[in-house]
């Protein structure tokens, strides 16, 4: 469960360009839903998820995770329970680190960095299993540097490192965005295969509406601060593309674009 | 010609040393840290004190490394905590460390001559055979600079090691795994300064004094071992970055020799020019030369910083 209560935040307050993004925002989202968040830039969505995830401060108001306030925690407390796949594929892999090293990181996550070996060899076979569900071919390149795979491979393991360990929550900041249409959609398909099977909480940020009407059992619309639609579960399997973008071109006029 | 070669080879090791440290900060973490200017001197008055007050010279290793990760931790706090630019956080600690060198050695040069060293004591002398005599200095530094080069390789393989390496590649990464970043990069130059320090150290040890003004363009001959090293070595996969930055230390220290050598006349037919180089330039001569492997090695004197 995480709740955002009465959330305001200012960009360059105090400042002749002072502007507010949100003001007195609510949202609610129980255990296992998988949101689509949608929306215009500008809207909110990607701040949204930085003051989720403690990268962004805010001005006022209350983010509770399973009940505990974690207003104050910074980030990296934070994302102990929190997985995080960003738009950039660099962002989620260490370029100069070969695969194996990536997976073994990542295997790491919650517990100590300390003197033990880097790589548990234990491990390397179940490194090699999970990489094969990708179906890209990683697990016979275990000593190859992250940096010379495409940005489609390297998104695929971002999500893969990011969700390896025990996690809660699965932040996904239009991860699929900088991927050509055929490894978004290959992306995609392992994302929604990947929450069901470890029963995640997901937020998904995206600008692709099939995407957000397709996948997840809640769609949220956002605009300037607010959700302007907020469908979910039978309600949300009845929404319709164009519906959406009928929205969107209703928000446009509004704004005098 | 062989008092020469030794020589270099000799300095080229003792100077190897402090490259591995700059090694981490500058091609792990990419952060120029300049307080190696001042934690290679304090490893030698903290070596020069120690060894007058009669502490064993072998002790004075750990010591040194000790002292040197100390202000090697307070540049990474002011970085981190206080939130100073790296260049600015190494120069602040380079210039308070100047005055912290001379209350420790009490003043501004130290002889240790006639104390017994690492390289000189009743122990080696006993197991030392004559004919070995000439190469004694070499053989110890050969063998401290091959255990700091195993232990550096075995700590970059740990949990610890990784994350190091990670926080240098991709600071977001480290953040997700839920580590503080800012940590990591203090733990690194600990150990990169803990390495300036035991190089002054050993400096001090073989030339038998501390001189306050030593550590003067050490930041420079470090990050010209090391990239010198790694350029030489980048093709070559199975020379560690490690040993890439050994050979390096060795091969710039050969240059400098080398450079200054050039002084003198040169005659060509009837021509004499006269080239007016001398042992005082040799900070010229390291400069010039740092300068020109800059350029050399591709323009890549910065690691770029385009992960994509």
């Amino acid at each position: 469960m995480l709740e955002l209560s009465h959330i305001d935040k200012y960009y360059n307050a105090g400042t002749v360009n002072e502007m507010c993004l949100f003001q007195d925002f609510n949202l609610t989202i129980p255990d296992h839903q998988f949101v689509s968040v949608v929306g215009s830039n500008g809207s909110g969505k990607t701040s949204m998820l930085n003051l989720i995830c403690g990268s962004i401060p805010l001005d006022s108001g209350h983010i509770r995770m399973n009940g505990k306030d974690i207003t104050r925690l910074p980030e990296h407390k934070r994302l102990r329970s929190i997985g995080r796949v960003y738009q950039n594929p660099a962002m989620g892999t260490c370029p100069q680190m070969t695969i194996l090293e990536n997976m073994s990181l990542a295997d790491n996550k919650g517990r100590a960095f300390n003197l033990r070996p880097g790589t548990n060899r234990q491990r390397i076979d179940t490194y090699r299993e999970s990489l094969k569900t990708l179906g890209l071919g990683l697990e016979d390149k275990l000593d190859v540097k992250v940096g010379v795979l495409s940005g489609g491979q390297r998104q695929a393991m971002a999500l893969l490192m990011s969700t390896m360990t025990p996690i809660e929550f699965l932040i996904l900041d239009e991860h699929t965005a900088a991927l050509d249409p055929k490894t978004a959609e290959t992306i995609m398909i392992l994302t929604d295969k990947i929450v069901k099977e470890k029963n995640l909480t997901t937020i998904m940020v995206t600008h692709n509406l099939r995407y957000a009407v397709e996948y997840g059992n809640r769609l949220i619309m956002m605009h300037q601060g607010n959700a302007v639609i907020d469908r979910a579960d039978e309600e949300k399997q009845k929404i319709k593309i164009d519906e959406i973008l009928a929205k969107f071109n209703e928000i446009s006029i509004e704004c005098g674009n | 010609m062989l008092t020469t070669i030794i020589g270099v080879l000799e300095e080229g090791l003792v100077y190897a040393i402090m490259a591995l440290g700059v090694y981490i900060t500058y091609k792990i973490l990419d952060f120029p840290d300049l307080s190696v200017d001042s934690t290679f001197p304090m490893g030698a008055a903290v070596t020069a004190v120690s060894i007058i007050a009669g502490v064993p010279p072998v002790f004075t290793l750990p010591l040194t490394f000790l002292a040197g990760a100390v202000a090697g931790c307070i540049t990474g706090l002011i970085h981190v905590k206080l939130k100073v630019r790296d260049l600015l956080s190494g120069i602040i600690v380079m210039t308070a460390l100047y005055s912290i060198n001379l209350r420790i050695a009490g003043k501004a040069n130290l002889p240790i001559f006639s104390q017994e060293t690492i390289f000189d004591n009743a122990f080696l002398e006993g197991i030392i055979p004559p004919s070995l005599a000439p190469y004694t200095v070499l053989i110890i530094l050969f063998i401290i600079v091959l255990v700091c080069k195993i232990l550096l390789d075995l700590y970059l393989k740990t949990r610890s090691g990784y994350l190091l390496r990670a926080a240098g590649d991709n600071e977001v990464l480290v953040t997700s795994l839920a580590k503080d970043k800012g940590t990591v990069k203090i733990l690194g130059l600990a150990i990169a300064n803990g390495f300036a320090a035991l190089a002054g150290c050993i400096y001090c040890q073989q030339k038998g004094f501390f001189e306050i003004s030593m550590g003067t363009g050490t930041i420079v001959i470090g990050l010209a071992n090391v990239i010198i090293g790694t350029q030489l070595f980048r093709r070559i996969s199975f020379v560690k970055a490690t040993t890439a930055v050994i050979i390096g230390s060795i091969l710039y220290k050969a240059c400098v020799s080398i450079a200054l050598s050039l002084g003198g006349a040169i005659h060509i037919g009837r021509v004499t020019i006269s080239i007016p180089i001398t042992a005082s330039d040799l900070k010229l001569a390291t400069s010039v030369l740092f300068l020109i492997i800059l350029v050399l090695g591709g323009r890549q004197g910065k690691k770029v910083k385009n992960h994509a």
